[in-house]
């Protein structure tokens, strides 16, 4: 086996007496699309809380591109080059859809210790901000303030933003979430173009869209997952079937 | 073409706000120079006006500096109060040593506000909400306590400066000429201060500040360290605001515990509320209308009870209407006209003064 992106090892999370993360064991290898799916409460927000760094596991190790980064505070990991999107719409709202990727642009060029040139002249930043707005589809909306948008077309923003750090990994939280069927055909059209272009971790229930997009699926029940494989091994595999997928009719 | 880019450019600049703006720090820029007509017109004394309008520059200068991270990083510090303390402290002490040059003594003054900003800010921001506000507060008052204890330095009572700070005789530190220059001093420092504040939060830096505002999680995502950021902010606006505390020192001539009091720290924050979170200008005209609304409240309350007093009386006849001097007294009670005029700014204008000069655009 290639040497993983992203590999995680025996994580444990527990809240009181839940355990959300029972001795997880996952890799990521370059460039494919991962995909984690499972009922509601399996875990699946908990996991990506602790690979970006907002959750402190209990135990285990997450490695990424063969340096630990469990201990890694959020900002310093997308530094490294993991970045994530929100399944709870995250942008600034008060701020124009341009300059929350001009932000993410800002952020990938370094520290931002710069005192006195305005930043929403600086075509350094604009430049690129319009590049990613044009990639998501929201270019005609770069003045908008965030808040006014559509919640597909935040949601489209939110996938931009986490794009602006140019990530060696993304971890893609429900992209689709609270979508209606017209957008999420569109943020699929947008994943499938990235898809050997990045490397990603995608969590999602829209289960058509997942088995459209991956190259590997993980099935995660109660914390644990309880198996990896194919779209057509995780179809045939009895025991997700069982656990998961007989009530959605795959 | 050019000529449409021009007139798209002078259109958004030449707003309400703007022209308001222009009005308001010309006014200020030039009170000394009409300031004698005023008083032959018999309106006001000058050596009177001056003092108050030097007093309302210098916490307009505090108040932008709590602005910057109460405005633009939405950190309410509730001991913004203590950097005026310590700037004042540094200049006193000094002079009572005899060190009386201002070159030494400014940025001293500022310095020692940066340093116990950093102190303060590396552990205050650590918490979010109530808990900042209640650290701030706390170390503020620890700090004010000290300046009680401080026997040598009056403690309690407070110290006078004998002489104000010298810079090389280029400013006049006595005589009848004093005044003006100070006052013209204090102006310079707060223009000095608004140009700064307003590059700096429309600076990469300042975008990363009011970012981590609006949302600080999000921020992190992105891959800022926030934190930083907001202590970078938060020990740039106590050197600012140790800056008007040096200043203040020198136009009242004393220093005492008093100037770092929390009410004080609350009055920094009422002005910035009510001039406008997040505007440049905001704090000057939230200085300017709290300032002087407590000098002359009292004044204009005794005269509007006077008609009404002589109105009632007019009415239901003298005897029942009481005597004029009970009436009279009601404005010993101008602090709760003064909370009823900050609760329908607050009300009805959400961005305070400023929003009330046309919807702010951006930055």
């Amino acid at each position: 086996m290639a040497e993983a992106l992203l590999q995680i090892d025996s994580l444990v999370k527990r809240f009181g007496g839940l355990v959300a993360t029972d001795s997880l064991s996952l890799d990521v290898q370059p460039g494919e699309v991962h995909a984690l799916i499972g009922p509601n409460g399996a875990g699946k927000t908990t996991l990506i809380a602790q690979l970006s760094g907002f959750l402190k596991p209990d135990s285990g190790r997450v490695i990424f591109d063969r340096q630990d980064i469990t201990g890694l505070p959020a900002a310093a990991r997308v530094r490294l080059g993991l970045a994530r999107s929100f399944q709870i719409t995250s942008v600034l709202r008060d701020f124009s859809a341009l300059d929350n990727v001009a932000l993410a642009e800002q952020a990938r060029q370094g520290h931002s210790f710069r005192f006195w040139r305005p930043a929403r002249r600086d075509p350094a930043l604009r430049n690129p901000g319009m590049l990613a707005l044009e990639e998501v589809g929201l270019a005609d909306r770069a003045d908008t303030p965030a808040a006014s948008l559509s919640h597909g077309e935040q949601r489209q923003l939110e996938v931009a933003m986490a794009l602006g750090s140019d990530p060696r990994l993304l971890l893609l939280d429900e992209p689709m979430a609270g979508m209606g069927p017209e957008e999420s055909v569109s943020m699929v059209a947008l994943l499938r173009r990235l898809r050997g272009k990045r490397t990603m971790l995608l969590i999602e229930h829209d289960m058509d869209a997942v088995f459209a997009l991956a190259d590997r699926i993980t099935v995660l029940v109660y914390g644990r997952a309880i198996a990896t494989g194919t779209p057509a091994e995780i179809r045939a595999n009895r025991e997700v079937r069982t656990a998961y997928l007989g009530d959605t009719e795959v | 073409m050019p000529a449409v880019t021009s007139l798209g450019l002078l259109r958004p600049i030449m707003t309400w706000r703007v022209a308001v703006a222009i009005v308001v720090l010309a006014l200020l820029g030039l009170l000394p120079w009409y300031a004698p007509w005023l008083e032959t017109a018999g309106i006001i004394n000058q050596r009177f006006a001056l003092t108050v309008m030097t007093r309302v520059l210098i916490l307009a200068i505090a108040a932008c500096s709590l602005n910057l991270i109460l405005g633009y990083g939405g950190m309410v510090s509730f001991g913004h109060a203590v950097y005026i303390g310590l700037g004042g402290y540094t200049v006193g002490i000094l002079a009572h040593h005899g060190l009386g040059s201002g070159f030494v003594q400014f940025p001293l003054a500022i310095l020692l506000s940066a340093l116990f900003a950093l102190a303060i800010g590396a552990l205050s921001l650590r918490t979010r909400g109530v808990y900042f506000i209640m650290i701030t507060l706390a170390f503020a008052q620890l700090l004010y306590f000290v300046g009680v204890g401080l026997e040598p330095y009056g403690a309690d009572d407070g110290l006078t400066i004998n002489r104000r700070s010298d810079f090389a005789g280029l400013i006049p530190d006595r005589g009848p000429d004093k005044f003006v220059a100070f006052y013209v001093l204090s102006f310079a420092v707060l223009v000095l201060v608004l140009g700064l504040v307003h590059r700096l939060v429309n600076s990469r830096f300042g975008m990363v500040l009011r970012g981590a505002r609006s949302n600080d999680l999000r921020m992190q995502a992105l891959g800022f360290p926030t934190f930083r950021y907001r202590l970078a902010a938060f020990v740039i606006a106590g050197a600012i605001c140790g800056l008007a505390g040096a200043l203040l020192a020198n136009h009242t001539e004393f220093i005492s515990p008093a100037m770092m009091h929390w009410t004080r720290s609350g009055d920094l924050i009422v002005m910035v509320v009510l001039g406008g979170m997040g505007s440049v200008l905001g704090p000057v005209y939230g200085a300017l209308a709290f300032l002087l609304l407590e000098e002359f409240l009292p004044g204009l309350l005794r005269l509007v009870l006077g008609w009404l007093h002589d109105g009632t009386a007019a009415v239901i006849g003298r005897g029942p209407a009481g005597a004029l001097d009970d009436w009279l007294r009601l404005a010993e009670y101008w602090q709760i006209a003064l909370g009823a005029i900050l609760i329908a700014v607050v009300l009805h204008a959400r961005g305070g003064i400023d929003s009330l000069l046309g919807r702010a655009g951006r930055g």
